[in-house]
Parts: structure tokens; sequence; C-alpha cells
């Protein structure tokens, strides 16, 4: 038996999304943060005074706030953040028709398989380039009953109320520091609308794509949910690979009313240099539904921890969440679940796995505030070790104010076992295809939510990933 | 006998891999096609090891000896090799893979034993598995369970038949099959292994076992009786007969090593 087959290392330049495309923007900031990059964004959206002063507001907050010191290592960041592109402007104006966007980016969604997936029936389709939403469509029967799914830029123009309403009250500026960054500098994104008793059959898409090299990407996406409405939205996240590091930074906003239900499903595949700090949080009103369903595969850090606020009686939340770190990665994700009334209810799944020297971290909180009595809520976070170099770390923290509340945790760690390999082998199948096996059956219970075609691309790229795994 | 034999091991010694304890100490067996073996012995006398042993397992390092399985060096051959020549290992522990189904386990492991370039058709595969597991009785709802897991002891057993049924190995290398059975469960999973070697009279068997009764159901060719890591004996069924009355006592002296074989 070869016990020492070297590890190979994950092979970037497998990564299939990395091509690049010779797109010339219309316009380009200067690289860094600064002040004139906040105002050049707001003067390119034509927004209204409020918007820019509320970015300014946003970018004073950022530059108060400390570094986290906590989650993964930010250290060089700072540098990294001077170098960065914080604006780029692929093209003029957002088009309507797949037709009109320009052919470099046309080609890079396609290779994508984006209008594939709209003739998968999709309710809509937006694909994102660069810092602007170049394409959004919405399938007529919806838009006729009253469904918006529109960029944010034509969200704030078009629903000035609507979006006032509810813009930053979900993740105020002065959340976290990157909650302020995406604040000052926020461009692109899905504005959603769902009215009361329509129910989507078919999910809407959005595909967010970083081509330039040292980009930032800066989305910002709010997404109300009326009574009684239900819908499904998939966000997928690429970017070539570079040398240089990138940075995302996305806010997603998500209101969801009473006996709604709603689910967000993201699949991020950045590439293995970029930093992911994002933003997720919902407001769950009486007996509604929100589910977040979160993959991490790509990026360098990831930090995310999508949360669920049950304010109304009975709102029940549910985070199921797939993390994957190989060498050189950092997934530090988890979920958040707060009980604000009674009889609410919440589960946290977590499944990581960790190869090379990856590291993989559950980090969540689950807080029952006083009054929110009977509620209930249960974490499981099951961590995969493919090496005896990758690293998983968990960090739980619950806090109860109510005696009358029954949480319940569970973690476990495991490593791939001889005995499972072994017995996969002597059915005559190869190691790696025993290995990719033994992953694939570690996250069936979540990868079984996922959209078909997701699914299947989660399975290619395990078994990519397995490749030379084992010695 | 006019054939060569399917199995020929002599002289094999072993031990486990990161320890010094050796486990078989120069064993010799030979297996005709066809033909239905029994290793018999006490326990602690190797047995499992090797039927491990044969099928590859890391845990243990060959250390002397040959092994010949289709006139090729078995030892040479890594774990799914020797699966893909037509050896096969029924568990005696069944491993639990969660979240594979038995279906998606078995068109893999059947896909891996098609000729390189051949891909398995979906409907061909699903038609045969329904086949295979009405033949052995077992209800079709099974092939979307997850691998062994939360099953009872008789269901693992008769996957591993499953399994076999589905693989068509030329060696069927059964490690103490009956262990954990009761006797209901130990007629379904013999009456499973005599369809299948009546269908395909080819088919060579090497049972492991503690206990004459599995022989009760499917009837060895050859009995042989191993103590301390080598074959002390080897005859007909009447060995497993006078075992069972007299016990192993007598043959873990160095005399009956000296009157055996």
């Amino acid at each position: 038996m070869p016990q020492n087959d070297t590890v190979q290392d994950l092979g970037l330049d497998e990564y299939k999304y990395d091509f690049v495309a010779d797109t010339k923007p219309v316009f380009r900031a200067e690289k860094g943060l600064t002040e004139e990059v906040v105002r050049q964004i707001s003067a390119h959206k034509e927004e209204p005074e409020w918007m820019l002063e509320y970015r300014l507001k946003a970018f004073e907050v950022y530059n108060s706030k400390p570094m986290p010191k906590w989650g993964g290592d930010l250290d060089s960041l700072e540098a990294v953040l001077d170098e960065i592109y914080f604006y780029v402007r692929p093209q003029e104006q957002m088009e309507r028709s797949w037709d009109d966007v320009p052919d470099e980016i046309k080609e890079t969604f396609e290779k994508l398989g984006i209008p594939e997936a709209e003739r998968k029936v999709l309710a809509g389709v937006g694909a994102q380039y660069e810092s602007e939403m170049v394409y959004h469509s919405l399938r007529e029967e919806w838009a006729a009953q009253g469904v918006i799914f529109d960029s944010i830029e034509d969200g704030l123009k078009n629903h000035p109320e609507l979006f006032r309403e509810h813009f930053g009250t979900i993740i105020p500026m002065r959340d976290n520091k990157f909650a302020a960054m995406n604040a000052a500098v926020w461009s692109g994104g899905s504005f959603v609308y769902v009215p009361k008793g329509v129910s989507l059959d078919t999910p809407l898409q959005a595909y967010f794509r970083v081509n330039q090299e040292r980009m930032g990407q800066f989305e910002r996406t709010l997404i109300i949910i009326e009574e009684g409405a239900q819908a499904h939205y998939i966000e997928g996240c690429t970017a070539p690979v570079y040398s240089t590091e990138s940075f995302h930074s996305g806010v997603i906003e998500i209101v969801v009313k009473k006996n709604a239900r709603f689910r967000y499903t993201t699949i991020q595949n950045w590439s293995n240099n970029m930093y992911n700090l994002v933003t997720q949080r919902s407001i769950v009103h009486e007996g509604a539904t929100m589910e977040w369903l979160d993959g991490n595969l790509g990026s360098k850090l990831t930090m995310k921890y999508p949360s669920c606020y049950l304010v109304g009686e009975g709102a029940h939340g549910e985070i199921m969440s797939i993390a994957y770190s190989g060498d050189g990665q950092h997934q530090d994700t988890g979920g958040k679940v707060v009980h604000m009334a009674p009889y609410t209810t919440s589960s946290i799944t977590s499944k990581s796995i960790s190869k090379g020297n990856g590291r993989s971290t559950y980090r969540g909180l689950c807080k029952v505030h006083k009054g929110a009595h009977h509620a209930r809520s249960n974490v499981e976070c099951d961590a995969l070790l493919i090496n005896d170099t990758s690293r998983t770390d968990t960090y739980p923290y619950i806090e109860i104010e109510e005696d009358d509340a029954h949480v319940g945790h569970e973690a476990s760690v495991s490593k791939i076992g001889e005995e499972q390999l072994f017995y996969l082998e002597s059915r005559g199948i190869a190691k790696d295809e025993a290995m990719a096996m033994i992953v694939r059956g570690f996250i069936e219970p979540i990868a079984k939510q996922l959209p078909l075609e997701y699914a299947v691309e989660l399975n290619r790229l395990i078994e990519m990933e397995m490749e030379g795994s084992v010695g | 006998m006019s054939d060569a034999p399917i199995l020929k091991i002599s002289g094999l010694e072993a031990k486990v891999t990161d320890e010094d304890l050796m486990i078989l100490r120069g064993l010799d067996l030979e297996i005709g096609k066809g033909e239905v073996h029994a290793i018999m012995g006490p326990n602690g006398s190797g047995k499992s090891t090797l039927a491990k042993v044969l099928a590859g397992h890391p845990g243990y390092a060959v250390t002397g000896g040959k092994v010949t399985f289709c006139g090729k060096d078995l030892l040479e051959f890594e774990v799914d090799e020797r699966s893909l020549a037509g050896l096969f290992l029924a568990f005696q522990y069944p491993v639990d893979i969660p979240g594979v189904s038995i279906a998606n386990f078995l068109r893999t492991a059947v896909q891996a034993h098609q000729p390189e370039g051949e891909e398995i058709d979906i409907f061909d595969f699903s038609d045969i598995l329904t086949e295979r597991m009405e033949l052995l009785e077992m209800d079709v709802s099974f092939a979307e369970r997850h691998v062994n897991d939360g099953f009872s002891g008789g269901e693992k057993k008769r996957n591993e038949i499953l399994q076999m049924a589905m693989l068509h190995p030329k060696l069927a290398v059964m490690d103490e099959t009956d262990s954990g059975l009761d006797i209901d469960a130990l007629k379904i999973v013999s009456s499973g292994v005599n369809t299948l070697t009546e269908e395909d009279p080819e088919m060579s068997i090497l049972l492991i076992t503690h206990y004459q009764r599995l022989l009760d159901y499917i009837k060895p060719d050859h009995v042989h009786v191993m103590v301390d890591g080598r074959i002390v004996r080897s005859g007909g069924p009447e060995i497993a007969l006078a075992l069972e009355a007299e016990g192993y006592k007598d043959w873990r002296t160095a005399d009956s090593v000296a009157n055996g074989v």
C-alpha cells in the first residue's frame, strides 16, 4: 500500500472559473477608499442627496471602527484595501435584453451558464459584473402580479418610498466595520419585492462576477417579502484567479412578513485570493419562515454568519451551511438566531470539510430574549477533516434570558476513516472516488436541499478537490 | 481438477502493520474453481486476518510467502484492483457510509468493474439491481437506504450478499458471515449465497467461521482447521462435525499440528 503519496496542492489551475474577459470599463475610480471615491460613486448613480449623505456618514463610521480582532486573519487586509479599486463601472446602463449586453461580458456569463439558467424557467435572472448589475430580467407573468426584481439602483430610483422605508434598517451602518464600508460604497445587488400572497414557483437568480484584478465588489441587496408571499432567491459568485488579493463585502437585508416564506441560497465559489466578508440578516415576522442555505467553497477568507431575527410569534428561522476549506483557505462561517418573540423556533445545521492546511470555523450565536417563552432552537455542527494538517474550531455562543426555552447543541468532528475507505475500495472503487463518496455522503443532508444544477456542481467540485488527496 | 487453482497461498506470513505481532505464520491453502472451502478455528487463530490480508487491508503487512490469484501475484495489487480482479470480501463488520445510498454505492462499484471507457446504462443498472434484490428476497426500498447506516446485524450481512450478487466475484471470502445472526437471518443469508453459487457454479467460496452451524446451510467441499496462524488440518465436511463434538482444544498443541495437514 503506498502510504506516502504526496498530497497534491489544490491545483488552482483547475478552478474552472479562472478566465479573464478583455473588457474596458467605462469608468474606474482611483484605487483605495477615499471620500472622493464615495462621492464619485453617488454621482455616477445620480443619487438623491439623502443617499450621498448616508454614504458619507457611513464612510466616517467605517473610519472610526477598528478592524475586527476575531474571526479570520485580517492583519494584511488594510494594505490590500489600499490597492483595491472600489468602483468599476463596466458599461453605461443596465440591459433588459440579453442581446444588448456587450459581447465580452455576455461571453463571460455564457461560460458561467447564466442564460442557460434562465432558459431553465427561472422566475428572473440578474447579473452583476464588477460594480454594476449589467442585466436584469423578470418573467412577464410575475411582473404583472406586482413582483419587483431589479438592480438595487433602480429600486432606489423607481420605488423610493419602499426603498427608504427598509434600506439600512435591518443592518444599520454601525453594525460592523464592513457593513459601514458597504453602506459607503455599495454598488449593484438586487432589489426584490414580492407582494402579499404571491408565490413564485421558481427561483430568482442573481449572479456576481468579478473580472478585474484588485477589484472590490460591494453589492447591496434588499428583499421584502410581503404577508403570505413565497419566494426563493439564489446567488452565485465567481472570479478569476489573480496573484493579488480581491475583496468582496456584500450586505443582504431581508424582511419576511407575517406568514410569508423565503429561502436565500448562496453558492460562493470565489477564487482563493478573495476576502469575502458579508453581512446577511433577516427580520422574520409572525408565523413566517426564513431559510438560509449557504455554501462557501472558494475565497481566501470568508467571514459570514447569516442571521434570523425572529420578531413575531411563531416565526421560524433555519440556517443550513456547507463550508469547504482547502489549502490556504479559512472559512469562518456559521449563523445567528435571535429569538425575540414567544413560540419562535430555529435550527442551525453546519457541515464543514477541511483539507490540506485548510481551516473551518463554526461561529454561531443562539440568543433567546426575555419574553420569548417556549422558544426552541437546535444547533448541529459537524466537521470532517481530510488530513492531519487540516483544522476545525467551533465557537457556539448561547445566551438565554428565558427559563422556558429549549436549546440544543451538538457538535462532532470526524476524520475520514481508514475502515470506510477500505470498505469502498474493496468493492473496486478507486481511492479518490471513495474519498469523494464519503465527503458527498457527509454533506448529503444539506446538498439535497440545493437546486439540482448546484448540487451537481457541488459534487463535481468535491470530486475535483479530492483527486490526489489521500496517501 | 484439471484447472489451475483460483487461489494458491503458500507460506503466507503477516503481521499487524504498526506492531511486531505476527498473526499468519506460514499458511498454505489452495482453492479450485467452483469449490467451497471453510476455514474454522478458535478466536485469535488469525482467520479474519487472513481475510483482510487477502483483500489488502492497510492495517496488515505481509512479511513472507506468496498469494497467487487467477495466476497473478495478488499481493502486488491495490485494494480496488483485487476487487476488479474478481476477489470479494464479505465483511464481518460492514462499515457505515452515511449519506451514500446503496444504489449509488453499487452503481459506482459496478461502474468501476466495467472495461475502460464503458459506461453502464443507468436504467439497465436499475433493472439488474431490482432483479438481484428480488433474488435475495429484499425489498426494493432497501436500495435507497444509506450504506449500513442504522442497519440491523442481519441487514448488514444481507447487504454484503447483495454486493456480492452485483459484482459476480470469482472468489468470495466470507468473514464470519454467521456472527451476530439469529437463525432466521442465517437461513436467509445462506440461501442467498446458495442461490448465487447455483447461478454461477464456477464461483469459489471461502467461508471463515467459528461455528459449525453455518456449514449446515452452506455445504463446504473442503474444511480446514486453523490454529495460531497456520492450517493444521484439512479434510472433508466430517472435520467440522468432529470439531463441533470435540471443540478446538485438541488442536492447540504442537503434537496436533504435527498430526495435521
